[in-house]
């Protein structure tokens, strides 16, 4: 498929997933009542419905999806590794460590943005410590210590996770359970405008990385014979993909495979130059996580089903196909 | 361009001995330069000194009379094309995108590649005999394939000189001379050319200095017939060694023998 197809394709899909999730939902809105809330007409309870509710949770779908599969694809360049996604590198355990830390004080009811914070700076202690260690030596960034050292850290938070939960009550377990499975449903116009601020303006950077991207996935020693200044690309990429993972990850949990599979699926369909890869991957994981949301809501409605389980049981067939469909071409 | 290194001591962390200890070179504008030695003995650690990716100890690296480091990365990239060793092909690249990667520092951050790149990508796909695999990926060619197209983005800078790292290491042998003839060539229209190889006869044959590392160290350095002693050759690579000329070409010509490895020096 030619770049300018795909990518016209998947804009025309974001804005129809987009549209799809405003007009549909738990409670029955016929698509006269969307249009007269956008408006400012119609009832006052579908207006809230429709702008305060659905519009910004497509819209947060929208930049986390779209973020994680940026982030996915960096870390993949960066690391060098398919199998990279947004989490390698541990922000998920120590996000999740601090979410679990103040779901189980008892903390969640005292404000809404305790969660949030929490998980984000759950997730920021994590991107130091990891940062640190693979810096330790000479001031360079190596890659394979980075890996090391993200796995670890996460290990490290998984058991700071497990004794939590192990000390704290049933109704608390499941609540981080849930939490850790992933969910847009504190989605509201503050956390859009606090993603937006880490995401937007990364994706910014990221795209203009985009050729050294390419030369850091051959080689760190190719990329610097072809003009990059390889330690100041690194370090920058991986500080803004892991902004962009804990921003994401603060406000919603741990949403797997976009990260994993959306990358991986753009690469089978137009290949792996980063030019094309990143805002393809940011558009196509845009679409993806909010159809996701979408089944996630109505699938079970009124009650809602872990984003995360969604994405693996629509994102493992669809990448499946994808996959086989380029092996057998 | 001309290439000078000055008493040049490289340490890798953590290591007892020194990767290189006390290496001097110098490279005239316009050479076939081949730098040769055991497994281990500096060669590829001397390029990336070269090319200004380790830092020495002590000593100084100077191109054109500019010490590397005062070389922005992307003038230097417009002015030498170097292919290390290897390097990993993680994700499938087209042959023509890996080639394409040559031009990236003649582009600014946000210009696409010009009718000019095209073509500087289109004849470096021609002289590396790699034009007919332009949309194949990467990750589905032979070694021997791989080395052409990485030769090829080298030559798509369109540097003024080139720095290899064992560039003919899996070729076969009609590729290799045809690599080899192009580097000559290129060596003859002025452009100086910097090879790491392991072949000592066609180093011999086609290079016009050769520099021979041990240990880190500069074992001798000069014309072919100088370097390419059997008592030296045999004793830096622990093998008993003998030197004629071959009657067809006229160059050295080195024949490993058949007997043990000779007595410790």
């Amino acid at each position: 498929m030619s770049r300018r197809g795909l990518a016209t394709l998947l804009v025309l899909i974001t804005v129809v997933a987009v549209a799809t999730a405003i007009r549909f939902g738990a409670e029955p809105l016929t698509s006269r009542d969307v249009l007269a809330a956008f408006r400012g007409g119609g009832s006052a309870g579908a207006r809230y419905i429709v702008l305060d509710f659905r519009l910004p949770r497509a819209l947060l779908a929208c930049l986390i999806g779209g973020g994680l599969a940026l982030a996915g694809a960096t870390f993949q360049a960066l690391l060098r590794n398919p199998l990279a996604e947004p989490y390698i590198l541990g922000i998920s355990g120590g996000a999740a460590a601090g979410a679990v830390g103040v779901l189980a004080l008892g903390w969640v009811t005292a404000a809404s943005w305790t969660l949030p914070a929490a998980a984000f700076a759950g997730a920021l202690l994590a991107i130091l410590l990891v940062f640190s260690v693979a810096a330790a030596a000479d001031r360079a960034l190596d890659v394979r210590v980075l890996l090391l050292a993200g796995v670890v850290v996460g290990a490290f938070f998984s058991a700071v996770i497990a004794l939590i939960l192990s000390m704290s009550e049933a109704r608390t377990v499941r609540g981080a359970v849930l939490w850790m499975m992933g969910s847009l449903a504190a989605a509201d116009w503050q956390a859009v405008t606090m993603v937006a601020a880490y995401t937007v303006p990364a994706a910014l950077v990221l795209l203009g990385l985009a050729r050294s991207l390419n030369l850091l996935a051959i080689g760190e020693e190719t990329a610097s014979y072809l003009g990059t200044d390889v330690e100041r690309v690194k370090l920058v990429a991986y500080g803004v993909a892991s902004l962009i993972t804990a921003a994401g990850v603060a406000v919603a949990g741990v949403i797997g495979f976009v990260g994993l599979i959306v990358p991986h699926g753009v690469r089978l369909l137009v290949g792996s130059d980063y030019r094309a890869l990143l805002p393809l991957s940011f558009l196509a994981g845009a679409a993806f996580l909010t159809f996701a949301d979408l089944l996630a809501r109505v699938v079970l409605a009124p009650a809602e089903i872990p984003i995360g389980v969604v994405t693996a049981f629509v994102g493992v067939p669809l990448f499946l196909v994808l996959l086989r469909r380029s092996l057998t071409r | 361009m001309s290439f000078r290194a000055t008493d040049l001591r490289v340490r890798y962390a953590g290591a007892a001995s020194p990767a290189l200890d006390g290496v001097s070179m110098s490279v005239p504008e316009g050479a076939l330069y081949a730098i040769l030695g055991p497994n281990g003995s500096g060669k590829s650690t001397l390029m990336r000194t070269l090319m200004g990716i380790l830092r020495p100890e002590s000593g100084g690296v100077w191109i054109e009379d500019r010490r590397v480091e005062r070389w922005d990365r992307r003038e230097l990239a417009r002015a030498v094309g170097a292919v290390p060793q290897s390097e990993a092909m993680a994700f499938p690249l087209s042959v023509r995108e890996l080639v394409a990667m040559g031009r990236y520092p003649h582009l600014g951050p946000l210009s696409a590649e010009g009718a000019q790149d095209r073509e500087a990508v289109d004849r470096a796909l021609d002289r590396c005999d790699v034009a007919h695999l332009r949309e194949r990926p990467v990750t589905s060619l032979s070694g021997g394939e791989v080395q052409r197209v990485r030769i090829a983005r080298a030559l798509a800078q369109e540097p003024r000189s080139l720095v290899l790292d064992e560039p003919t290491a899996s070729l076969d042998i009609r590729h290799e001379m045809a690599i080899l003839g192009l580097l000559r060539q290129s060596a003859d229209g002025g452009m100086t050319v910097l090879v790491i190889t392991h072949h000592l006869d066609l180093a011999g044959r086609f290079a016009d200095r050769l520099l021979l590392l041990d240990q880190g160290r500069v074992v001798s350095e000069g014309e072919p017939r100088d370097v390419l002693q059997a008592d030296i050759l045999s004793r830096v690579y622990g093998w008993p060694v003998a030197v004629d000329v071959n009657p067809i070409t006229g160059a050295p010509r080195i024949t490993p023998l058949n007997a043990g490895p000779p007595p410790p020096p």
